[in-house]
């Protein structure tokens, strides 16, 4: 906790803000919950979930269409969110802010539209093994149809740490894009995101960021970091499912074909032809998640209210408590690095399949992810079909890391007795 | 211990799923039908020698790797079916289904089901079902592959 100490006039009384989230206030299988699966979603705080009530209650319509007073506040409300995620990732403008269902359709966008126009036979995608399935498949799909090369950084065994030889090897002008994850959902790995994006740009290659595991759980600037694109879900972030952001270099998203198409992305229309808005109105056909904004709004605003630096501290100091007294237990297989994780910890008991251990821990009130966490070769490659993951946030506390880590030492000695 | 973890993690179970019976490649198959759970990685690979002719499921085998209760109920399914027929394989597959989706009522459950009757406490726990049933659909897809094709096969789902 030292490194809180230097935070110590600023500090969040975390106990506090642990009680603004309605749901962690509830007994599962007759046990206190402990909410440890915050990668896969975080939990919402009230003023989240207000944020949504308020909205329906007062102020809902459809946007961009009506002339009247509903109208115009729902559009306030929606362009609004969009400028205060310009903010919350230090974007220069807010039409470099597109919003999707999530990171997979902000993925799917690029790969389907920047990705169709740019990348050709003969050209190399460059990705990490670290990848979750969302920031996979639509490049394995679109190496496929262009007959594109697709590579990876390869990762060092369990410190899930990509090769930095590797990078320098793989990274060469002959790639198109380089899409990488910021933190690994499975390992915790935090990526050198700055770093790689500044070799790429010099050798011009696109950038593409996957934040879903950072964008909420530490501070995360475009401009600092370099990137092209720049992609995470507003439901690990504390806001509501069903929204998502794709950030864009005004450059990068002025060379792009639209995605879907329909209402709100045109400017004219006829019987055989249409105009298109630039982004990003171009890139949102349709009714959009007008609500879901709202409620991301009122995410971000809280989420700095606390401080993204203080939450990333709180994180990494409760998940590095928890790979050290997990790996005191012996007989227990950790992944990821030993030191710099970011706030999840992968790990396997020696015999003991990984949905047993969840099973067990479900049992104890405590949530869990057990399986391949969407990276399948991954796990192919560690040899290990699945794992469990214990994933904090700033509302989990040592104490839940004291019960995980009494329950791991039950299923170790119930399996082994 | 809880209670209902203690039910679906039984001395019987636990053992199957440490030294599962019939586990191994068997040679001269007749039929091989694999299935996997693609959520939690659970991977089995079912083989049958079927004998046609006297209507017997002569030899069974299986490998992969899954969690204690997939190769519990995998295990326990190899030492039942056996020796059986095909009718009396398909009873079996029709009865294991209505106890552990609960379809069936518990004072129900035949007796013939022996300690498979044991994995009735996964009905407690709707996220293991599909661990519980995943050899039993390798079993339908090879009933069906070597038969009439009557069964479909599916992977993974409670419904058998
Ligand atoms: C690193 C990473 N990328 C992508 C995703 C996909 O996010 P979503 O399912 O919200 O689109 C996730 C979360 O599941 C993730 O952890």
């Amino acid at each position: 906790m030292h490194d809180l100490a230097k935070h110590a006039p600023t500090a969040p009384d975390w106990g506090a803000l642990r009680r603004d989230f309605p749901i962690l206030d509830q007994t599962v299988h007759g046990k206190p919950l402990i909410y440890l699966d915050s990668g896969a979603s975080s939990q919402k705080p009230r003023a989240v979930i207000d944020a949504i009530s308020r909205y329906y209650e007062h102020d809902h319509s459809n946007v961009h269409r009506g002339i009247h007073e509903l109208s115009n506040r729902a559009t306030a409300a929606y362009e609004g969110a969009r400028e205060r995620t310009a903010r919350f990732l230090n974007a220069d403008k807010p039409s470099e802010i597109v919003f999707t269902r999530g990171t997979t359709e902000s993925i799917n966008l690029v790969a389907a539209t920047w990705g169709e126009r740019h990348v050709g036979a003969g050209d190399t995608i460059l990705l990490t093994e670290l990848e979750h399935h969302a920031n996979l498949i639509p490049w394995q799909q679109l190496a496929r149809r262009k007959g594109a090369q697709l590579l990876y950084v390869p990762v060092l065994g369990d410190s899930g740490v990509p090769d930095p030889a590797k990078v320098d090897e793989l990274l060469t002008p002959a790639v198109k894009i380089f899409a990488f994850t910021h933190i690994s959902n499975t390992m915790g790995t935090i990526n050198p995101a700055a770093e790689w994006c500044a070799r790429a740009r010099a050798l011009g290659v696109a950038t593409l960021v996957d934040a879903a595991q950072s964008a909420g759980h530490c501070p995360v600037d475009v401009a600092a970091m370099g990137c092209d694109f720049l992609v995470f879900s507003s439901h690990k972030i504390l806001g509501p499912t069903g929204i998502g952001v794709l950030y864009g270099r005004e450059e990068r998203f002025a060379e792009m074909p639209p995605y879907q198409t329909g209402g709100e992305m045109i400017v004219t229309v006829d019987w055989h032809d249409a105009k298109f808005k630039p982004a990003p109105h171009g890139f949102e056909a349709g009714t959009p998640d007008v609500a879901g904004a709202v409620g991301l709004h009122a995410a971000m605003d809280y989420l700095d209210a606390i401080g993204r630096q203080n939450i990333f501290e709180h994180d990494r100091d409760l998940a590095a408590y928890a790979y050290t007294r997990l790996s005191e237990l012996g007989g227990v297989r950790l992944f990821g690095p030993g030191t710099d994780r970011a706030g999840l910890v992968s790990f396997l008991l020696d015999d003991v399949h990984a949905h047993d251990v969840v099973t067990l821990a479900d049992q104890h009130g405590i949530a869990l992810r057990g399986g391949h966490h969407c990276n399948q070769p991954l796990h192919r490659k560690l040899g290990v079909k699945s794992s469990a993951r214990a994933s904090f946030y700033f509302y989990n506390t040592h104490e839940e890391v004291d019960r995980l880590v009494e329950v791991v030492e039950k299923v170790r000695a119930f399996f082994n007795r | 211990m809880d209670f209902d973890f203690e039910e679906l993690y039984q001395a019987v179970i636990l053992d199957h799923s440490r030294k599962p019976r019939n586990f191994g490649a068997l040679p001269d198959a007749t039929v091989t039908v694999s299935g996997d759970n693609p959520t939690c990685g659970d991977e089995i690979a079912l083989s049958l020698k079927i004998d046609a002719a006297a209507d017997k499921l002569e030899a069974v085998g299986f490998t992969g790797s899954a969690c204690s209760i997939c190769m519990a109920s995998t295990s326990l399914m190899t030492t039942k079916i056996k020796g059986k027929t095909r009718g009396e394989a398909e009873t079996l597959l029709r009865d294991f289904q209505g106890m552990i989706t609960g379809q069936m009522p518990e004072s129900e459950t035949p007796k013939s089901l022996g300690d498979l009757r044991l994995l009735s406490g996964v009905r407690k726990f709707p996220q293991r079902v599909k661990c519980a049933t995943l050899g039993w659909h390798a079993l339908k897809g090879c009933l069906a592959e070597s038969g009439e094709g009557k069964f479909s096969v599916g992977t993974g789902d409670a419904d058998l």
